[in-house]
């Protein structure tokens, strides 16, 4: 006998909640689980019909990934026996390893342009966001309202003027011309985000700081920001994953120094075949920054939940 | 411990006449209670010493410089709020110790943990030290950030309103303390309540505010026994002092005289004129009787044990009345 309560819900709505939540965690982890299972298969497991699910894992997609491979006579292989796992693999096609692929290269133009832009972003949108919220700027509202406008459009819709300004600016396929493209396209979001979160902050903070003894650069580092970690964290995923996931400005404006690893991993298709089980390594690796980077900023994120514990 | 002068101070939030024309002076070591009901104008006062608002016009001496052009980190004050008033992300202990860590003070390691020892154990909280300021109930959280302000020693201690957020326990405790303090720091303090048991438990000297206005300045005492307006005699006094027209008892008013402030305690029984009892409150200590006199509502107190009930008659009659003009202002 378990008696009513108006808080608590009945074991049975709890039930078909618990049931739909997991129902709908298999849905969306499903696609992603096969990605991570194609990138061990081999070639032709990975487009055997009906689908394997049940197989002999390899690491052939992975070698397949990070090398370049070049056919070669049997007097040579014969001459040459295998020196690594990884040579093994490739003899099974009487391939040999000639060198590294230009995915490693890829990957880290990746890295150095997702988070450079991201940080920019906070950055930036955090002393924006910091000034529109605590000072009296001369039309304010108008403003915010063009920062926000520019991301009313796509931005591939400027894709053709942006394209022809990098190729005058020296811009194009450079490192710092894809950190400023996407931090200009994130910052309107960042502005308007750490703004919500740091009005929220009641200005009682920066004032008892000031009379404490602190100018308003160390109230604002010592006192504001350190309460709006959680906007920040928040912000900072947004940020990341747009620039991270970023395909059309990447394609139009980088070709070799800047190239990220998004336009990359599909010309793996084009190299030898459809090698599925390489794309599927490169994507899984591709998904790796993001999760470890929300995972670290977890502790943040929930953070937001008990931050209303001061009393208003 | 410094003197703090204001001089024609005035200031405006737009249409808002926030402080008009503002002359105070806080002597070195006084206690002062700022009392007013809110929008009177009390936390904008705090506000312009501190150096968190600018004053229209008019200035501000601490210590006999003129700080209107220094930033609240240079003026040298220290202010408890009514809210908000810890980081909630840090502890209890550098809660007390931000204070002091600040570029302008730079204290030793040392001090710094001896200064925070000292304060924790004069407020009570030294078992909490560790705790994060968020884990602390209400009362905790308000002697912290009194705390705060007792780290240091500044020019003056400016507090709005640090214990309307507490229950009643602990606002007589605490109040009993930041007297104690001031006695044994020879603190400056400018205070803002709007309780008048603070205002007359604590202070040294009273000011009141009106719109802006200070009205009167002067020793508790004085303010509740020599009020300059009808607004300063209804602020102070509880339960509040009777405003009757002139005539309506027996008494030999001045010329002019419109009103008559007549306190509850200042009302004999026995003689004079007739008057209803309508209501009869017993508050263990005292009694309050709440009177009709010709549709005029009196209250006045009389003794605990009365056996007096509604719808009886008793006689009464003043005895000291003040007396004010058809503008409120005083006559003597």
């Amino acid at each position: 006998m378990s008696s009513f309560s108006i808080t608590e819900p009945s074991s049975r709505s709890k039930w078909v909640a618990g049931t739909l939540v997991i129902l709908y965690a298999i849905i969306t982890m499903l696609p992603l689980v096969w990605i991570i299972m194609t990138g061990f298969k081999s070639p032709s497991d990975a487009i055997s019909y009906p689908p394997k699910v049940v197989y002999e894992p390899t690491m052939e997609g992975y070698v397949n990934l990070f090398t370049t491979r070049t056919r070669q006579t049997e007097e040579y292989l014969t001459a040459n026996p295998p020196e690594t796992w990884a040579d093994e693999i490739v003899r099974q096609y009487d391939m040999v390893i000639v060198g590294p692929s230009k995915f490693g290269e890829r990957f880290l133009n990746s890295v150095i342009i997702g988070f450079g832009s991201t940080f920019l972003s906070i950055f930036l949108g955090t002393l924006a966001a910091y000034g529109f919220s605590r000072f009296r700027i001369p039309f304010a509202d108008d403003l915010l309202f063009f920062i926000l406008s520019t991301r009313m459009m796509p931005p591939i819709a400027v894709a053709i003027p942006i394209f022809l300004m990098y190729r005058n600016l020296g811009l194009s396929d450079t490192h710092l011309g894809m950190i400023l493209l996407y931090t200009a396209v994130n910052i309107s979001l960042a502005v308007w985000l750490l703004k919500g979160f740091i009005d929220e902050i009641p200005t009682e903070y920066e004032e008892a700081a000031l009379i404490d003894g602190y100018t308003r650069f160390q109230a604002f580092y010592k006192v504001v920001l350190p309460q709006a970690a959680t906007g920040i964290a928040s912000t900072a995923i947004f940020c990341l994953i747009f620039a991270w996931n970023e395909y059309a400005f990447a394609v139009l404006l980088t070709s070799a120094t800047a190239q990220t690893a998004p336009p990359f991993i599909p010309t793996i298709i084009g190299v030898g075949g459809l090698d599925w089980p390489a794309v599927a390594a490169g994507a899984t690796i591709f998904l790796l920054p993001v999760m470890i980077f929300t995972i670290v900023l977890r502790k943040h994120l929930l953070r937001g939940i008990t931050f209303g514990a001061v009393r208003k | 411990m410094a003197e703090v002068k204001l001089s024609g101070v005035s200031k405006s939030f737009k249409t808002t006449k926030a402080v008009v024309d503002m002359d105070l002076t806080v002597p070195d070591g006084a206690f002062v209670v700022l009392l007013g009901p809110t929008g009177a104008g009390k936390t904008t006062t705090l506000r312009l010493i501190a150096g968190l608002e600018n004053s229209d016009s008019g200035s501000i001496e601490i210590g006999g410089e003129v700080v209107d052009d220094l930033t609240p980190a240079q003026r040298d004050v220290a202010m408890v709020f009514q809210q908000y008033s810890l980081y909630p992300h840090l502890s209890v202990r550098d809660n007390l110790a931000f204070p002091l860590r600040s570029p302008i003070l730079k204290t030793t390691k040392d001090e710094i943990e001896r200064k925070v020892r000292e304060v924790a154990e004069v407020l009570h909280i030294p078992h909490k030290l560790d705790n994060k300021a968020t884990e602390l109930s209400g009362g905790e959280m308000q002697r912290v950030s009194i705390g705060r302000a007792l780290v240091r020693d500044p020019s003056i201690y400016l507090m709005d309103e640090p214990l309307s957020s507490l229950d009643a326990k602990l606002r007589a405790d605490l109040r009993v303390e930041l007297k104690r303090i001031h006695a044994e720091l020879a603190a400056t303090l400018l205070y803002v309540t709007h309780d008048q048991i603070e205002a007359m438990t604590m202070a040294t000297h009273v000011g009141v505010l009106d719109e802006g206005h200070l009205v009167q300045f002067g020793t508790p005492r004085d303010i509740y026994e020599n009020p300059s307006t009808i607004y300063v005699a209804a602020r102070l006094g509880q339960p509040r002092i009777n405003l009757l027209p002139v005539g309506l008892l027996e008494s030999v008013a001045p010329h002019g005289a419109e009103t008559m402030g007549l306190r509850p305690e200042n009302i004999s029984h026995g003689t004079g004129r007739d008057a209803s009892v309508v209501r009869v409150e017993h508050l263990g200590d005292q009694t309050r009787l709440h009177l009709k006199v010709a549709d005029h509502d009196v209250i006045t107190l009389t003794e605990p044990h009365t056996s007096l009930a509604p719808g009886e008659t008793i006689q009464i009659a003043p005895l000291n009345p003040i007396y004010f003009d058809v503008q409120g202002a005083r006559i003597s």
